[in-house]
């Protein structure tokens, strides 16, 4: 022992690193040890329900991260507690677990998404349905031609998807960039008052 | 009465949170249901005592025998993030029920500058084996009293009509404030 320590002494960067090296392949080999004994099979619906989440991690659902609301769901948990995830995402879990889609709880923030109309070029067959639904006149086409969406003049209203014959038009998460970002105003004082008031009633008799 | 000095300047007079503004993440992160609070306060009791167990032994029986003091931080980051994650290994396979309660927080206390603060406080204050666990379970308990009072009053926030600019975290940061003022009154105490 007291040989080991003068070595140290006389070397000490030499035993730093090998104090270093040995504590962490000691302690990879604790984990990686522990990790095969101490396994544990994992839910697989929880698994499941993770993978449909958008993993944000955010926490707007009150949980730390997207792995334990998915947790929270197979307890029996509302699936409408996910704003990044939107409406899609509540019915992608709705598929998943056999329930009815329900509305996103407002509670915990709202679906912030701005969507962009795209046709598929390929199967487009040139029918101007959607044109004539566009309010905004954002689709440029003719009869028997193939149509296209101006991006930049699309409000993503998603009035032209219902009358495509043949379903090729897909709304698309529309990237937010320098133009398109807005501030985020802090959400309004709640309608809803701890005193009743009669404020804002107009005046008294 | 050492003993019990120790515990009460760990707890209340030196408290981590509002005193040294150590963990200030999780107390403002994980404070806003009174439930999380709780378990999270549970886990950070468990893991504080422990990793501040480890780190003394570590650094009296390896760092300073071989006169390697100064490696005091990376070593403590390695062994605190071990014993985390081991512990949550074990307890994910012995006991489902405390994995549920402690399971998920485990692994964000793994980088909370609390556990390195008592870690390195414990060197620094030369505390010996049974002060160094006594001093880790003191700031742990500090913190939990701290964190679970404060979710308690952000529930209570969220139904108090706050003028809209206050809205969400601007007042939780002035209650914290105000919270801080309150604990710096025990300055006296020891």
């Amino acid at each position: 022992m007291s040989h080991m320590l003068d070595w140290a002494a006389q070397y000490p960067f030499f035993a730093a690193v090998i104090v270093l090296v040995m504590l962490c392949a000691l302690f990879g080999a604790l984990l990686g040890f522990a990790s095969i004994k101490f396994a544990v099979e994992g839910n697989p619906l929880v698994d499941q329900i993770n993978a449909v989440l958008p993993q944000t991690q955010c926490g707007q659902c009150g949980y730390p991260g997207c792995k334990p609301y998915a947790e929270a769901i197979t307890n029996g948990d509302a699936i409408n507690k996910c704003p990044p995830g939107g409406e899609a995402g509540i019915q992608a879990l709705a598929d998943l677990l056999d329930v009815e889609a329900i509305p996103l709880d407002a509670e915990h923030g709202e679906e912030n998404v701005t969507t962009v109309a795209y046709i598929r070029e390929a199967e487009c067959i040139g029918c101007t349905k959607c044109i004539q639904a566009c309010p905004v006149d954002a689709i440029l086409g003719a009869a028997k031609m193939m149509h296209t969406v101006i991006a930049s003049e699309c409000t993503g209203c998603d009035l032209c998807v219902e009358p495509c014959p043949v379903d090729c038009i897909d709304m698309l998460a529309e990237a937010t960039n320098v133009q398109s970002w807005s501030w985020q105003l802090p959400a309004s004082t709640p309608t809803s008052h701890l005193i009743a008031t009669d404020r804002g009633r107009g005046q008294a008799a | 009465m050492e003993y019990l000095t120790l515990l009460i300047s760990a707890i209340l007079v030196n408290n981590f949170v509002l005193v040294q503004f150590l963990g200030l993440c999780p107390f403002m992160g994980v404070s806003n249901k009174l439930e999380t609070a709780i378990g999270m306060s549970a886990a950070t009791i468990f893991v504080l005592t422990l990793s501040s167990i480890c780190s003394y032994l570590t650094y009296a029986y390896l760092l300073e025998p071989l006169g390697l003091e100064y490696l005091d931080i990376i070593a403590f980051i390695v062994v605190i993030a071990v014993v985390v994650q081991f512990t949550e290994m074990v307890v994910h396979k012995t006991s489902p029920l405390l994995h549920r309660v402690l399971g998920v927080f485990l692994p964000l206390i793994t980088t909370n500058c609390a556990v390195l603060g008592v870690a390195l406080l414990n060197i620094n204050k030369q505390h010996d084996f049974i002060h160094s666990a006594l001093f880790g379970f003191g700031a742990a308990v500090g913190f939990s009293l701290v964190l679970i009072l404060f979710a308690a009053m952000r529930e209570r926030l969220n139904v108090a009509d706050v003028p809209a600019p206050f809205n969400g975290a601007a007042i939780g940061m002035i209650t914290a404030g105000l919270m801080s003022l309150a604990f710096m009154g025990f300055a006296g105490l020891v």
